[in-house]
């Protein structure tokens, strides 16, 4: 069931367009913020209010990157893996985190704290390697700072 | 003024707000473009030679022209394309977060020039710094009456909104971005009709960078010849923001002439390879640029000349290679990026890529046959500009052609040695 309060800020995105399925990516938005990920009941809601199959939903929240179908931690960790931090060694960065959290791309930390994702060029190449976790962005990483940033996430 | 689009910009990283950016001068091109009619706008855009900054160098005043500018359109939309996921590339994330009023003027004046109402800010979900300085901007340009009804008294009325994406390269194409905004999954859209025509909700619509539209205010304020002189290269008008990534002593970002050369920008700048390393290429523009190397430093960064040299000038930072790096190591890495950020569409390139990926990483791994080399060229050819839906697949091809083409070598010594020679043991 979505609550009141999802399906007001849902509702509200009726009327910045044309027709209400138009608003599908920011309704998925809405549900990850107030529940971290999209679970097949949230799909099931969602058809409901938006007058849409499931499946064409799924279709849309399977395209994206950054709506998690997957149960996710209080922070995820989004690694950047291309080119510039390829070269300024962001293989390092992955094995030292790894070794640390105990977890593999895609995996959460026993006590739901972390989860660590892959994710394309952040867009601070001049400061490679870099990460985010949540909204926030680290850069310049080495293992020293990672110990540092991962202290600071309850 | 010789860096119009970065003179605002502050040294100590934070944005630059209303107050601070009227005082600078801001919006005072606005003023001036709201005595104009929308035609001279565009004229003076057209004169002025800008190109789009978003890679394909397409020149903006000549798409803007493309907008019907009679008959009864129920909207018509603008949109600056903040997704800029293309790896290797990081100068809209500057503006956006350091001058947020210099884009919301420009787009201003451009949807006056086709006579647009309505105006999005499309930006990657991962930028939620710039998306927090943007949303607090068009706030305060909705409050002083820049945006909204009746801008500054006059008959104009325009509405900007900002989107946050939720992640996919793909969306940066600008067809698939108008389907992400419209809520669905982003595949490109077949052309014609062009989204001038036909686009956002099936109105017309321009799609513009970024950094193209950060130019705008200036051509309009200080016109067309000023613009043009900014630049070193003749008939490719203004300023280009370069950067540098990748093993050099000073990686960043500069605004300088158009068509300075890349040992300028590469050794003046970036100051030149760190200790101990030498350089070996470059992609000039971002991932889906063609190698350079040695021979080309000499060359002008302006959008012929790099194509005069095999590549593409694309986004203009610059991604360095130098000799402790394993070219195929890097292409691999640039392949695996490309295969999964294909949307799935066509065949060529939702399983040509991970196709090739797959023979790459035999290569990387050791594993790799001379014959692998020859698959490799064909799936260049395979997923050539004209064999594919859109221009992803051809992209991703271009640092695979001419890594095979300048250190094929190195993909030699890997398949004779069994082993990557930059591997340790
Ligand atoms: C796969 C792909 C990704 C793209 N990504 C971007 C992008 O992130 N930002 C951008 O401005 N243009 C991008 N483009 C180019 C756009 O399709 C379009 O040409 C551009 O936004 C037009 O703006 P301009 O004329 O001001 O350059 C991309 C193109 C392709 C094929
Ligand atoms: S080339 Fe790739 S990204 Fe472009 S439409 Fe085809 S599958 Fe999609
Ligand atoms: S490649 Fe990692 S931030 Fe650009």
């Amino acid at each position: 069931m979505l609550t009141a309060l999802e399906r007001q800020e849902i509702e509200h995105e009726f009327k910045l367009y044309p027709y209400k399925q138009a608003a599908c990516i920011e309704a998925l938005k809405i549900i990850q913020k107030h529940r971290r990920w999209v679970s097949d009941e949230s799909l099931l809601d969602l058809s409901v209010l938006l007058e849409m199959s499931v499946e064409e939903i799924d279709g849309v929240a399977t395209f994206y990157n950054l709506i998690y179908r997957k149960p996710v931690g209080r922070h995820v960790i989004l690694l950047c893996d291309s080119v510039s931090c390829f070269i300024m060694g962001y293989e390092s960065v992955l094995e030292y985190l790894i070794s640390k959290l105990g977890i593999k791309y895609g995996e959460t930390t026993p006590d739901d704290k972390f989860t660590l994702l892959p994710v394309p060029c952040l867009g601070t190449c001049d400061h490679a390697p870099s990460m985010m976790i949540g909204r926030d962005l680290h850069r310049d990483l080495t293992p020293q700072k990672i110990d540092e940033i991962l202290t600071k996430y309850e | 003024m010789d860096r119009p689009l970065t003179k605002n910009i502050r040294k100590d990283g934070q944005p630059v707000y209303l107050k601070e950016y009227e005082e600078k001068g801001g919006y005072q091109a606005l003023k001036k473009v709201l005595k104009m009619t929308p035609k001279e706008v565009t004229e003076v855009v057209k004169q002025s030679t800008l190109k789009g900054r978003g890679g394909a160098g397409f020149s903006t005043g000549l798409k803007w022209s493309f907008v019907p500018m009679e008959g009864d359109f129920k909207h018509k939309y603008i949109v600056a394309n903040g997704d800029e996921m293309e790896p290797g590339t990081f100068k809209d994330r500057l503006l956006l977060e350091g001058d947020p009023h210099q884009l919301i003027e420009g787009m201003i004046i451009s949807a006056f020039a086709i006579q647009a109402d309505i105006g999005y800010v499309f930006i990657r979900g991962e930028y939620t710094y710039a998306a927090e300085i943007m949303e607090k901007a068009l706030h305060e340009a909705l409050e002083a009456g820049y945006i909204g009804n009746k801008i500054l008294k006059s008959d104009f009325n325009f509405d900007l909104h900002l989107h946050t994406s939720v992640g996919r390269y793909i969306c940066g194409e600008e067809t698939a971005l108008l389907n992400s905004l419209e809520g669905k999954r982003a595949n490109p859209r077949a052309k014609p009709p062009f989204p001038q025509v036909s686009g956002l909700f099936g109105q017309p619509t321009i799609v513009n960078n970024i950094e193209t539209f950060c130019n705008i205010p200036h051509i309009l304020e200080y016109g067309p010849e000023w613009y043009q002189k900014l630049s070193l290269t003749p008939g490719d008008g203004g300023t280009k923001i370069y950067g540098a990534s990748g093993k050099v002593k000073n990686p960043g970002l500069w605004e300088l002439p158009l068509g300075v050369t890349l040992r300028e920008i590469l050794e003046d700048h970036a100051g030149g390879m760190r200790e101990g390393l030498t350089f070996r290429g470059c992609l000039p523009g971002g991932a889906s640029t063609d190698f350079l190397v040695e021979q080309h430093l000499d060359i002008k960064m302006d959008y012929a000349s790099v194509a005069a040299a095999g590549s593409r000038l694309g986004t203009g930072t610059v991604i360095v290679m130098d000799d402790k790096t394993c070219p195929v190591g890097m292409v691999l890495n640039l392949i695996h990026f490309f295969a999964q950020e294909s949307c799935g569409w066509c065949t060529p390139c939702r399983e040509g890529l991970p196709w090739t990926e797959k023979i790459l990483r035999k290569i990387e791994e050791g594993k790799g046959e001379m014959k692998d080399l020859e698959l490799l060229e064909f799936q260049t050819r395979f997923m050539a500009p004209g064999n594919t839906f859109c221009a992803l697949a051809p992209g991703a091809m271009e640092p695979l052609q001419s890594a095979l083409k300048y250190f094929r070598e190195d993909f030699i010594n890997h398949i004779n040695d069994q082993k990557c020679p930059w591997k340790i043991s």
